[in-house]
């Protein structure tokens, strides 16, 4: 008579997760090269606006952010509700934009110095006067390539104005 | 005393996965995904005392195109909608000395943008959108017509020729603040 093995204890077989930790650093490595890390803490609302002749800043080390907008939810009580110009992470009025162009040039080699490109993200409720303001001093501190930052959109749709 | 030769025991790597995963959920954490990208102008060096006189530039070579507080759109006096204002540039830089109100030839074509402090960003961008995809499109045409290709196809000297053919002058002037802020 054939003998039968008795089956051992009840229950499924453990799952085999050898290979689980090569999928997670997959994942990790995909997410270390295809994002960048946060700078700085946004301290106002920031919803840039739509535009479609967009460029995109390949090299990251020669773009410095300007920040505009109003203060966000938790600061309001603090900083009221008017557009503020945020520098790294402290509110800073326009005179001080002219020191933090020269510190940011500061950072850059020598030979990049003059390729250094402004970013103003402004909310898209911002009124032009801070813009405005803003760039003058661009100007005095001799920073001239400045961007927009916006978001992308098709370049059909003529905006609804 | 001979030693007895063993195998190295293995080393343990359950908690591997573990550690991968703690590094990942850092990363997710501290990094974002945006690429940034936006609307590239160049500004005009500061001049401390504008003493010399901008050169002279006829009326007809000049599109203005001014905005004022309440975002509203007015183009050479007339009013007009954001929406319009690529065809009526397109039109203005392609003249070629056609129409005596527009301009002589596309490489003397000007426009002036001024707007209000008033003004609100998203109007301002828009309207900086427009013209430039006015211009865009002006050239893609005109590589189209000449080299049978799209402009982001042509070599780098034909994309010079066809920028030197239409040269974007934008020139923004000093806002003006009649609105309240």
């Amino acid at each position: 008579m054939a003998k039968f093995q008795k089956k051992k204890g009840g229950g499924s077989p453990a799952i085999n997760t050898a290979s689980l930790p090569d999928i997670v650093f997959m994942l990790l490595f995909f997410f270390m090269v295809a994002t960048t890390m946060r700078e700085v803490t946004l301290k106002v609302k920031n919803n840039t606006p739509a535009a479609s002749e967009i460029e995109k800043l390949t090299k990251k080390s020669l773009v410095s952010f300007i920040y505009i907008g109003s203060p966000i939810e938790s600061l309001k009580e603090e900083f009221g509700t008017a557009p503020r110009i945020q520098l790294n992470d402290a509110f800073k009025s326009k005179d001080d934009v002219r020191t933090f162009v020269e510190t940011e040039r500061e950072k850059l080699p020598e030979y990049d110095k003059g390729k250094m490109i402004m970013s103003i993200k402004a909310d898209q409720d911002v009124k032009m006067g801070i813009i405005t303001d803003v760039k003058q001093e661009l100007r005095k501190a001799n920073a001239l390539k400045l961007t927009y930052s916006t978001k992308k959109k098709g370049a059909d749709d003529k905006g609804e104005l | 005393m001979a030693r007895k030769s063993r195998a190295l025991p293995e080393i343990n790597a359950g908690s591997m996965a573990d550690i991968a995963f703690l590094l990942l959920i850092f990363f997710l954490v501290t990094t974002t995904m945006d690429s940034d990208s936006g609307i590239t102008i160049k500004l005009p060096p500061w001049e401390e005392n504008l003493e010399q006189e901008p050169p002279p530039i006829k009326a007809r070579n000049v599109l203005e195109v001014l905005v004022n507080s309440n975002n509203q759109l007015l183009v050479e006096g007339d009013v007009i909608r954001v929406n319009q204002l690529r065809d009526k540039t397109k039109k203005f830089i392609t003249n070629e000395g056609l129409d005596p109100n527009m301009s002589v030839s596309p490489e003397k074509a000007v426009i002036s943008l001024k707007n209000d402090r008033g003004t609100s960003y998203v109007t301002y961008i828009s309207v900086q959108n427009e013209l430039k995809a006015a211009y865009r499109e002006v050239r893609e045409e005109y590589s189209l017509s000449k080299f049978g290709r799209k402009f982001d196809d042509l070599s780098p000297d034909q994309q010079d020729e066809v920028k030197d053919k239409y040269p974007q002058k934008i020139s923004e002037a000093e806002p003006e603040n009649t609105g309240a802020e």
